[in-house]
C-alpha cells in the first residue's frame, strides 16, 4: 500500500510555482527595478557624477554599478520570499504545503529558490541597464561576481522568509525592509567608498552587514573593495548556515503556521 | 480489519489554556464511511488539524493505515487527502494549474498529473472551468476544487471538513453520489457536516464529540434504532379546527392542514392511518417531522 513521494518533483513544483508567480505580475516585479534604476543612472551617473569625479580610481558611474545591483537583488530576493510566504499564510493555501508529504527543508529551498531566481533575474536587468549608460563595463572575476551574486540573493531570501514567519499583517512585511533594510543598504558603500568617510563614521560603518556583501560584490565586478574579501565571505556563509537553521527550526516547531 | 485511522488519546491544548481536546480515542475502519459530528467548538476542527499536520498535538498517537504520523509522517501524508472547511488555495491561479501543482506536492510530475486531472474533473463538472481563473469561480465550484485537489493524489483516506456548507441543495445531492461512489471504489471517507441529513444519508459509522470528548462511537443504524419515538408530519386534505384525539398517539395542530404525531417505536403507524380515516380526516401527504439524527444529536450534547 506504501507510495513513493519525489522529493525532486515536489521541489521542483514549488520553485516553478514561485518563480511563474514573479513572472506572471512581471509589471510589479520586474519592470520598477529597471526604471528606479536608470533614474539612478541618469541623475547620480550621468548628470551629477561627472561633478563628482572618480571614486577609488573608477568613473563614478562605473563604481555605482556594482551597488546598484547588490542593492536590486537584496531588495527583490528579500520582498520575493517575504510577500510570497506571507501570501501564502494569508491565503491559506499553506495548508496546501503542510498537508502535503514534503519536508520542510523542501518547503524552505522552493522559496528560496524563488527569491534567488528574481534576485538574479533582477541583477541582470540593472546590469544590462547599467550597459546603456555606460557601454565599457568588464567585469573584473566573473566567478567571483556569480557567487556572491547567488549568496546574496540566498542570504536575503532566508532573511525574508524568517520576517514572512513571524508576520501577522502586511504591515509586518513591509517594516523591516522599509526602516532596517534599506537605510542599512544605502549605507554600507552602494553609492559611496566608505575610505570617504571620518574615521568615527569609517568604524561604525565596518559593523554594517551590507557593507560586505556590496565590497565583495564590487571586488567581483571591479576588482576593489574596502574590506577583506575572504573575511567577507566567510561573513555571508556563516549568515547563511545560521539562517537556514533558524529557518528549519521555525518550520519544525510550526511557529506562525501551525496551531 | 485493519483501520484507515487510529487514534488514540489525542490530546490539544492551545496557548492561552483552551483545552479543545480532553484525549479522544477512536478508530475507523477501512473502506468506512464515517461521520465525525459535533456542535461548533466542540474538537471536530482541531481533530482534523492534527490528522492533517496543520495543528500540533499536545499529546496522544495518530496512526494512519498503521503508520504513525510521528514516525513516518511522509508516508501516511501521502495515503491522507484532506478537504478544508475554508478555501485555502491561491485564488488568482487557473484551477487546472491549482491542482497540478498540488499533484506536484505530492510527487507527482506534470505529465502523471495530467490524466488524473481531466477524469476528477469530469467527474466533478469542472472540466469546462478547467481554465479560468479560480476567484471568479462560484461557491459551488470553489468546494468541487477543494475536492479535486484532495483527490489528486488518489488517497487512501479522504476527510471532508463541512465539504458542503454553503452549496445549493442540487450540488449537495450531486457531492453525496461522488462522494458515495468514491467510498464503493474504496476509498475511507470520515466526514464532518452540519446537515445532519447528510451524514444520515451517507455513513455507516458515526462518532459524536462534544467539549473534547467523545460521546457517542457507534454504527448509524444502531444509533437510530435507540430512538423510541419517531414524529411524523402529516399534510392534511382540508383544514381542521383542532386536534383530534386517539389514544395512544399524541397528534399537535400545527396548522390548520398539518398534523404532527408522535408515534411509539412498537406501536404501527398503519393503526394511527386508520383512526384518522375513521374520524374523517384525509391524509394528502406525509414526511418525518425532523431529522432523527438531530434529535439524538441535541439529546447527545445536552448531555
Amino acid at each position: 500500500m506504501k507510495k513513493n513521494f519525489s522529493v525532486s518533483t515536489a521541489l521542483w513544483t514549488l520553485t516553478i510555482k514561485e518563480i511563474r508567480r514573479f513572472l506572471r505580475i512581471w509589471v510589479q516585479t520586474l519592470v520598477p527595478p529597471a526604471v528606479t534604476m536608470s533614474l539612478y543612472f541618469v541623475i547620480f551617473g550621468s548628470l551629477i557624477g561627472p561633478r563628482i569625479g572618480s571614486m577609488d580610481g573608477f568613473d563614478y558611474i562605473q563604481f555605482m554599478i556594482p551597488g546598484l545591483i547588490m542593492l536590486s537583488v537584496i531588495t527583490n530576493s528579500y520582498n520575493n520570499v517575504v510577500s510570497s510566504f506571507y501570501s501564502v499564510k494569508f491565503q491559506k493555501s499553506i495548508e496546501e504545503l503542510l498537508i502535503s508529504p514534503m519536508p520542510n527543508w523542501v518547503i524552505l529551498l522552493g522559496f528560496v529558490l524563488g527569491g534567488v531566481a528574481r534576485g538574479i533575474l533582477i541583477g541582470c536587468i540593472v546590469f544590462c541597464v547599467s550597459l546603456i549608460f555606460y557601454p565599457d563595463f568588464t567585469v573584473a572575476n566573473p566567478p567571483l561576481t556569480i557567487l556572491v551574486l547567488v549568496l546574496t540573493a540566498v542570504l536575503f531570501s532566508l532573511m525574508g522568509f524568517i520576517n514572512a514567519v513571524f508576520a501577522d499583517s502586511f504591515d509586518d512585511i513591509s517594516i523591516i525592509p522599509t526602516f532596517i533594510l534599506t537605510p542599512l543598504i544605502y549605507l554600507g558603500g552602494v553609492f559611496y567608498s566608505i575610505n570617504i568617510l571620518p574615521d568615527m563614521w569609517r568604524n561604525i560603518s565596518m559593523a554594517n552587514p551590507m557593507l560586505y556583501v556590496v565590497n565583495t560584490f564590487r571586488e567581483g565586478m571591479l576588482g576593489v573593495s574596502d574590506v577583506s574579501i575572504y573575511f567577507a565571505l566567510g561573513m555571508i556563509f556563516s549568515f547563511i548556515g545560521i539562517l537556514t537553521g533558524s529557518c528549519l527550526y521555525l518550520l519544525n516547531k510550526g511557529t506562525g503556521i501551525r496551531q | 480489519m485493519a483501520f484507515a485511522l487510529e487514534i488514540t488519546d489525542l490530546k490539544k491544548t492551545y496557548p492561552g489554556g483552551v483545552e479543545a481536546l480532553k484525549g479522544i480515542s477512536f478508530a475507523v475502519n477501512e473502506g468506512d464511511f464515517y461521520a465525525l459530528l459535533g456542535p461548533n467548538g466542540a474538537g471536530k476542527s482541531s481533530t482534523i488539524g492534527i490528522i492533517g499536520s496543520l495543528v500540533t498535538k499536545s499529546s496522544g498517537k495518530v496512526k494512519i493505515f498503521d503508520i504513525d504520523t510521528d514516525g513516518n509522517n511522509e508516508q501516511a501524508k501521502m495515503m491522507l487527502g484532506v478537504v478544508s472547511q475554508e478555501i485555502n488555495f491561491s485564488q488568482f491561479e487557473k484551477v487546472i494549474d491549482i491542482v497540478v501543482t498540488q499533484a506536484g506536492f505530492y510527487g507527482i510530475s506534470k505529465s502523471e498529473a495530467l490524466p488524473r486531472v481531466e477524469s476528477i474533473f469530469k467527474r466533478l463538472g469542472l472540466w469546462d472551468k478547467k481554465d479560468v481563473q479560480a476567484r471568479t469561480l462560484s461557491g459551488g465550484y470553489k468546494r468541487r476544487l477543494m475536492i479535486a485537489k484532495a483527490l489528486v493524489h488518489e488517497p487512501k483516506l479522504l476527510i471532508l471538513d463541512e465539504p458542503t456548507a454553503g452549496v445549493d441543495i442540487e450540488l449537495r445531492r450531486e457531492m453525496w453520489t461522488f462522494l458515495k461512489e468514491i467510498n464503493k471504489n474504496g476509498t475511507t471517507i470520515i466526514l464532518t457536516t452540519h446537515y445532519l441529513e447528510e451524514a444520515e444519508q451517507l455513513c455507516r459509522n458515526i462518532g459524536i464529540i462534544d467539549g473534547g470528548k467523545i460521546v457517542a462511537n457507534t454504527g448509524m443504524k444502531d444509533l437510530l434504532g435507540s430512538l423510541n419515538v419517531q414524529g411524523y408530519v402529516f399534510d392534511l386534505d382540508s383544514p381542521l379546527s383542532e386536534a383530534p384525539e386517539i389514544e395512544g398517539f399524541p397528534l399537535k395542530l400545527e396548522d390548520p392542514l398539518t398534523l404532527i404525531a408522535a408515534v411509539n417505536k412498537d406501536r404501527s403507524i398503519n393503526a394511527l392511518f386508520e383512526k384518522l380515516s375513521e374520524k374523517g380526516i384525509k391524509v394528502k401527504s406525509m414526511r418525518n417531522e425532523s431529522n432523527r439524527l438531530e434529535e439524538l444529536f441535541i439529546e447527545m450534547v445536552k448531555k
